[in-house]
């Protein structure tokens, strides 16, 4: 075993890991925004709102990711329209393609998460929160959304851990993310595990510490799911 | 003519659902103290009555007013009627206690936080004073010990009661009780009826739709009987349970006794 080898391989993957980090979330923090919208489309009752929601999850989940990094990195790039508009200054860079790319597709995820959590709020303390006088938005602010965020972070913190694991993708579209490092290395130097060990070690870390944040907060949040105080 | 003016009154109460008409013209005027139990086999269109008060459901028909304040309603353009003022709508129901079936105590938050959720954030009371009301309304239904529990942790009778509670710390003016005791094990049925009871002997104007017959006999100050969405039978308890003139009322008593 050759140390030096791993401890400097080691130094260059962690150099790397602000850049996965902060694609991972931007498109996450990004992709909750619009999985808000389309999630409040998909119940708004009102159809052609809730048409878009569903064609929106359809098309984002039943469609590869790469494909969908592609198309937004060289297709939109491709067309004359894009590159006179204004979008092009956010597009040209592939920084900024990697987390719409990301974050479109976290979306439709997060939207069916958002909605399901939303269907799990038992009727009942809905209507109790009716029979109380309340309006709808103080409804969803004290009862709903408290009740929901605790349905649904279970599967939410799948998805976050999924996505750290997505963004490997971007090293295909020429960002230094960790996963392009250990490609890189391992091109340059021929040794063909270590680098991908390396990696995934430090991927398998950091997604540990997103899955133990996410038990805390969820702790924190369900004294009521907790044994009876004796 | 000085009359006071009623609690509440409903005028002719109409609701369908799709085909099935569930209420067919339903009246009823609580004054302050009345303990009326609305009585009826199931399908009746008791609880129907009961949600279509405080607007749970949307009356086709009819006239609701609390406290001499109309619920003011209105046509959408298929037809069917809908609150005009949603502001008043809110300011209505709290007025209205509701006690449900199914209890439908907030998960998330203590006995405590869902005793005072509605007074701080509708009714916009101080805290201070509204925790040590509802202090006051758990030692009532005898919650005192529980008051940091989570619903998960209570059983039924002790929901229940403490769903009385929360319902009682909005000070309505009328409480509305949809078949309260329904969802719970026998032997926890006398704990909620007794705290029911000392309701009405304080004086609370209460609706109680029911299938608890003593209560009814014993309790209220007048029972409606329902039947296919119109009231059947009508009266105090004492001449009802005695000498209905209702063949139907007679049969659905000697049924529930049993």
């Amino acid at each position: 075993m050759d140390f030096d080898f791993i401890s400097k391989t080691f130094v260059r993957l962690l150099a790397a890991l602000p850049l996965t980090l902060s694609v991972w979330f931007l498109s996450v923090v990004l992709g909750a925004l619009i999985a808000a919208g389309v999630t409040w489309m998909r119940v708004s009752g009102v159809k052609p709102f809730e048409w878009f929601a569903r064609a929106y999850v359809m098309v984002f989940r039943g469609t590869p990711l790469l494909i969908q990094l592609f198309v937004v990195y060289y297709g939109l790039a491709s067309l004359p329209a894009v590159r006179a508009s204004f979008a092009w200054g956010f597009l040209r860079s592939a920084f900024n393609c990697a987390v719409l790319a990301l974050a479109l597709c976290t979306a439709a995820y997060q939207a069916e998460i958002f909605r399901g959590a939303l269907l799990a709020v038992p009727h009942g303390q809905v209507e109790a929160a009716r029979a109380c006088g309340m309006s709808r938005l103080l409804m969803f602010r004290r009862i709903i959304f408290p009740i929901a965020v605790r349905h649904g972070l279970p599967a939410y913190s799948t998805e976050m851990i999924s996505m750290v694991k997505s963004t490997a993708l971007v090293s295909l579209i020429t960002l230094w993310d960790v996963m392009s490092v250990a490609l890189k290395i391992r091109n340059d130097t021929l040794v063909t595990y270590l680098p991908l060990i390396l990696a995934g070690a430090i991927y398998f870390v950091v997604n540990y510490i997103i899955g133990a944040g996410f038990l805390v907060l969820e702790r924190r949040l369900s004294p009521h799911l907790r044994p009876r105080p004796s | 003519m000085s009359v006071a003016t009623p609690a509440l009154t409903v005028d002719k109460m109409h609701k369908s659902f799709g085909q099935l008409e569930v209420l067919r013209g339903v009246s009823l005027t609580a004054n302050d103290g009345d303990v009326i139990s609305i009585l009826g086999s199931s399908g009746s269109g008791k609880s129907t009555f009961l949600r279509c008060i405080n607007l749970l459901e949307t009356p086709d028909q009819g006239v609701v007013t609390v406290g001499g304040e109309t619920i003011k309603m209105r046509r959408r353009r298929d037809g069917r009627a809908e609150p005009a003022d949603r502001r008043q709508v809110d300011r209505m129901r709290s007025e209205l206690g509701m006690v449900f079936q199914g209890f439908n105590l907030w998960s998330h938050l203590t006995v405590l936080e869902n005793l005072i959720e509605a007074p701080v954030h509708v009714q916009k009371r101080p805290r201070a004073e509204c925790i040590e009301e509802a202090r006051a309304l758990l030692a009532k239904v005898g919650m005192s010990e529980r008051e940091n529990y989570y619903p998960a942790h209570l059983s039924g009778g002790q929901q229940q009661r403490a769903a009385i509670a929360r319902a009682l710390a909005m000070r309505p003016k009328v409480m509305l009780f949809d078949e309260p005791t329904s969802a719970l094990d026998p032997e926890l049925v006398g704990e909620v009826l007794r705290v029911m009871r000392s309701l009405a002997e304080e004086g609370r104007t209460m609706l109680v739709v029911t299938h608890e017959m003593s209560f009814a006999r014993d309790v209220s100050t007048r029972v409606m009987f329902l039947h296919q969405g119109l009231v059947e039978a009508e009266g105090p308890p004492q001449e009802l349970f005695s000498a209905s003139t209702s063949d139907r009322f007679r049969q659905f008593i000697s049924k529930e006794r049993g």
